[in-house]
């Protein structure tokens, strides 16, 4: 379950919209929540909107269809949640004219017990926003129920 | 005769919570590997089935990108700091 409130999700959907045709990304930083020892959930405090980084590596191909979050980014994200009692606890990107499911490529690159949000944007508008998280052993992606409060 | 290796977010249940770890100085390759064998769950996320690091791991001697030093045969003097930094990529299918 990952916690979003609706104005940090209007924040997201702004940010990505202002990127279509091309995807656009973010790091969310918050705490995660335990029954037991085992993670119940996680609780989404802000986001840290950055820009995408495939940009700039890659100004002739591929520019609407990759992100990529620098190592600068996620660290600097990282500073930002520990000063503030935080972690990251995911990462958002866009999917422009297609689902908000994760592809391979996404699966690829992705890392553990952490949330990916992915939202789709067609013809300049949301429809759909899905957050999911990787199998310990990188096999597939288990989708995640996001909750407004 | 030891380093500390800063664990990043997702990666932490495989070191039990632990934000930090220690592991034998070394090399950089040396380092992590001898970090994956203490850790054994944390070696798929950091090597790939062929054994190299995968793209999307970056490692920080201090401050300072390994990759711009001398990847991964850089040198880990004895109570440097190694952290292990994600980025993360993907995209919509091609």
């Amino acid at each position: 379950m990952l916690t979003l409130t609706s104005s940090l999700l209007v924040r997201m959907h702004q940010h990505l919209l202002g990127g279509y045709p091309r995807e656009a990304c973010g790091i969310m930083i918050g705490q995660e929540t335990y029954d037991g020892a085992q993670q119940s959930g996680k609780i989404v405090h802000d986001l840290v909107l950055v820009s995408n980084a495939w940009e700039v590596e890659s100004e002739r191909e591929g520019l609407r269809n990759r992100y990529l979050i620098s190592p600068e980014d996620v660290a600097r994200a990282d500073r930002e949640a520990s000063q503030r009692g935080l972690d990251i606890i995911g990462f958002f990107h866009s999917h422009p004219d297609h689902p908000a499911r994760p592809s391979e490529t996404d699966r690829e690159f992705a890392w553990p017990n952490v949330s990916f949000v992915i939202v789709s944007v067609e013809a300049g508008q949301v429809v759909d926003t899905r957050s999911w998280v990787l199998r310990d052993d990188r096999s597939a992606f288990d989708e995640e129920p996001i909750t407004g409060s | 005769m030891s380093v500390t290796v800063r664990i990043p977010t997702p990666l932490r249940p495989y070191t039990g919570g632990k934000k930090e770890v220690s592991a034998q100085s070394g090399d950089v390759e040396g380092v992590l590997s001898a970090l994956t064998q203490s850790y054994p769950d944390l070696r798929r996320h950091l090597f790939t089935e062929q054994g190299v690091l995968r793209s999307f791991v970056n490692v920080y001697l201090g401050d300072e990108d390994v990759r711009f030093l001398n990847g991964p045969k850089t040198p880990v003097p004895d109570g440097a700091q190694l952290s292990i930094v994600p980025s993360v990529a993907g995209g919509v299918p091609q």
